[in-house]
């Protein structure tokens, strides 16, 4: 692990974020010319303003909304605590649209990013009811008890479309369809599924939709939020009239031009990556099975991201397989609570039922459009030796028994 | 301070993490004279401590050890075998969890709890030596009392929750859940706590 000959690079984090497309790049180089205030009325200001409006565009397309339809905000958590804020302002309509002014509650699942659970929590504060549905073994929403928690009036339900740890996909057409039924608002949390599924607000009804520029290979500090024309909506930023009152503030110029660009290179790529990396999928899971014992794979089988996989090594503790493979030139992450500078392991894991000691083994690897199969090979080379040589440190592996 | 692309641990950790030293590899042929284990898998760390001791000097001749755990839970416990090395059995018994966090340049606070495994483990393998050897008259070892009957919290809980930060009892209570059943053990829990707050901090340091 020592040598000094140049150790390939590897980055699995694709979850966490993005490395910048080529082209994208060069749309914000050239866009860096351009420094108008897109709200004055002179001439630099108006062609920032038509660059934004056309990256609007093109974004709202990319998920078949209409331009007036998108807000541009600074990240997936500021879209979806803007959400999640609805339910307890008096003033946005958001309760009265279901009918139940006096008894305010809002239904999220067990697996969302910390961004939607504190901001659950946050409303709980201020009087507002919290319902969490739990999911099986597999990441999947419990529909049975979901239908049950709607029973009660509902103002709002949250729940992510594609999950960032694990992958798994949920129905949200059907989840939206059963919280329309009751009168509830619906919103997703889609920040891991744009640009790697079709994502289409028309077809899935949804009221609310949160995507992120950095996860599509953009920039970091631009988020997308998606009101249906008609749904019930209050600023969470205010002070300014951008974004047509619904959201304060100068725009990032610079990071919504290159949003736009991001979301036209996704639409050229993503049904051809989604093949490519299906395959690199099959391709890691298959090298691990073959070469590393004692390992199980979480999220579902099926419907998952093509390019998540979530693995628990027994006897091996997550951060230390991280580190190691760090040293080895391989990014990933881990559910193990020692990274996370908490005692808890990852919520995801748990929610699902994982033992606790399987989270702490836990490796999250997500592969994107530089993945290639070679770095697949490597990754399962190191994987096996690191593997190996942590079982090697662990206390766990000569199966010591103590109650 | 931070360089850029810096590590979380001190150069030292790293290098006690990528080269451990006295690995036990073997156990079987190792013999100990004393065994220690601490920790648990579910919270995320375990380690075992082995030992050989000389008995005409009543040093120790070897420490090897195992760890399930983080980085800083390796590097403590191997910096730890070495430290314990050469120590009269009542020296290395005094060894804490301080001493080894200093001797590894510093550990990141959420850490501590780690290295305080190692020197755990070690005092558990020295009893383990003296229970062998029909000392038991010197056997100190900290028996855990349960203190929050209702889930089970040990004062072992309690001290690792106040190491990993817990200053007040609602903190306390966040980190255990000692005490969020019935709540009969508050003014225990409330004692340990101070107790151990003295033990580890100083005053400015709370």
């Amino acid at each position: 692990m020592n040598n000094k000959t140049k150790t390939r690079k590897v980055y699995l984090d694709y979850n966490a974020t993005t490395p910048i497309h080529p082209e994208v790049k060069k749309t914000i180089i050239e866009a860096m010319e351009f420094y108008g205030n897109p709200s004055s009325l002179h001439e630099p200001g108006r062609k920032v303003r038509g660059m934004i409006e056309e990256a609007r565009g093109k974004v709202a397309a990319f998920i078949n909304a209409t331009p007036e339809e998108i807000i541009f905000v600074g990240s997936g958590s500021e879209a979806n605590n803007t959400v999640i804020n609805l339910s307890s302002c008096p003033a946005c309509g958001t309760c009265e649209a279901s009918g139940c002014k006096t008894d305010k509650k809002i239904i999220t699942s067990t697996i969302e990013h910390p961004c939607v659970l504190e901001a659950a929590a946050c409303q709980k504060e201020r009087g507002i009811r919290v319902s969490y549905v739990g999911v099986d073994k597999f990441g999947k929403i419990k529909i049975d008890e979901y239908q049950k928690l709607l029973k009660e009036k509902t103002a709002l339900v949250s729940i992510m479309m594609a999950n960032n740890e694990i992958g798994t996909i949920q129905d949200i057409k059907k989840l939206c369809q059963m919280a329309h039924e009751q009168g509830a608002l619906f919103h997703t949390d889609a920040v891991q599924a744009v640009g790697k599924l079709e994502v289409d607000v028309k077809e899935l009804e949804a009221d609310y939709l949160s995507f992120s520029a950095h996860k599509i290979y953009g920039p970091k500090g631009v988020g997308a939020l998606y009101i249906r024309k008609g749904a019930a909506f209050c600023p969470f930023i205010r002070g300014g009239h951008q974004e047509k009152g619904r959201r304060a503030g100068t725009e990032n110029s610079l990071g919504i031009i290159a949003f736009g660009k991001a979301v036209e290179m996704r639409k050229k790529e993503m049904a051809a990556e989604f093949k490519r990396l299906s395959a690199l999928k099959s391709l890691l899971k298959a090298g691990i099975e073959k070469n590393i014992p004692d390992i199980q794979f979480n999220g579902h089988p099926q419907d998952s991201l093509a390019g998540t996989v979530n693995v628990s090594f027994s006897g091996a503790e997550g951060e230390t397989i991280l580190l190691y493979l760090d040293m080895g030139g391989i990014a990933v992450s881990t559910g193990s609570a020692c990274a996370s500078g908490s005692l808890d392991p990852s919520h995801v894991l748990m929610a699902t039922g994982v033992p606790a000691e399987r989270c702490h083994g836990s490796i999250r690897m997500s592969m994107g459009r530089d993945t290639t199969d070679k770095d697949i090979d490597y990754v399962v080379e190191k994987l096996t030796k690191v593997i190996k040589r942590v079982r090697e440190i662990s206390s766990v592996s000569i199966g010591v028994n103590h109650g | 301070m931070d360089k850029p692309n810096e590590w979380l641990y001190t150069d030292k950790v790293k290098d006690h993490f990528m080269h451990p030293r006295n690995l036990l590899l073997d156990e079987e042929k190792f013999q100990a004279d004393g065994r220690g284990v601490i920790g648990n898998i579910k919270c995320g760390d375990e380690m075992i401590v082995v030992i050989k001791v000389d008995k005409k000097t009543n040093t120790i001749a070897q420490c090897k050890w195992k760890t399930y755990g983080c980085a800083s839970a390796i590097a403590s416990t191997s910096v730890l075998s070495e430290m314990a090395v050469g120590k009269t059995l009542e020296q290395a018994y005094q060894l804490s969890s301080r001493d080894i966090a200093q001797a590894l340049g510093g550990l990141p606070e959420h850490k501590i709890h780690c290295s305080v495994l190692g020197d755990k483990a070690l005092r558990a393998a020295i009893d383990d030596y003296y229970t062998r050897n029909g000392q038991l008259d010197k056997v100190k070892q900290e028996k855990e009392h349960i203190i929050c009957q209702c889930l089970g919290i040990t004062d072992s809980d309690i001290e690792h929750a106040v190491l990993e930060g817990a200053r007040t009892y609602l903190e306390l209570q966040e980190r255990t859940k000692a005490g969020t059943v019935c709540g009969k053990c508050k003014d225990k829990s409330l004692k340990l706590l101070e107790e151990y707050k003295a033990k580890y901090f100083k005053e400015e340091e709370l």
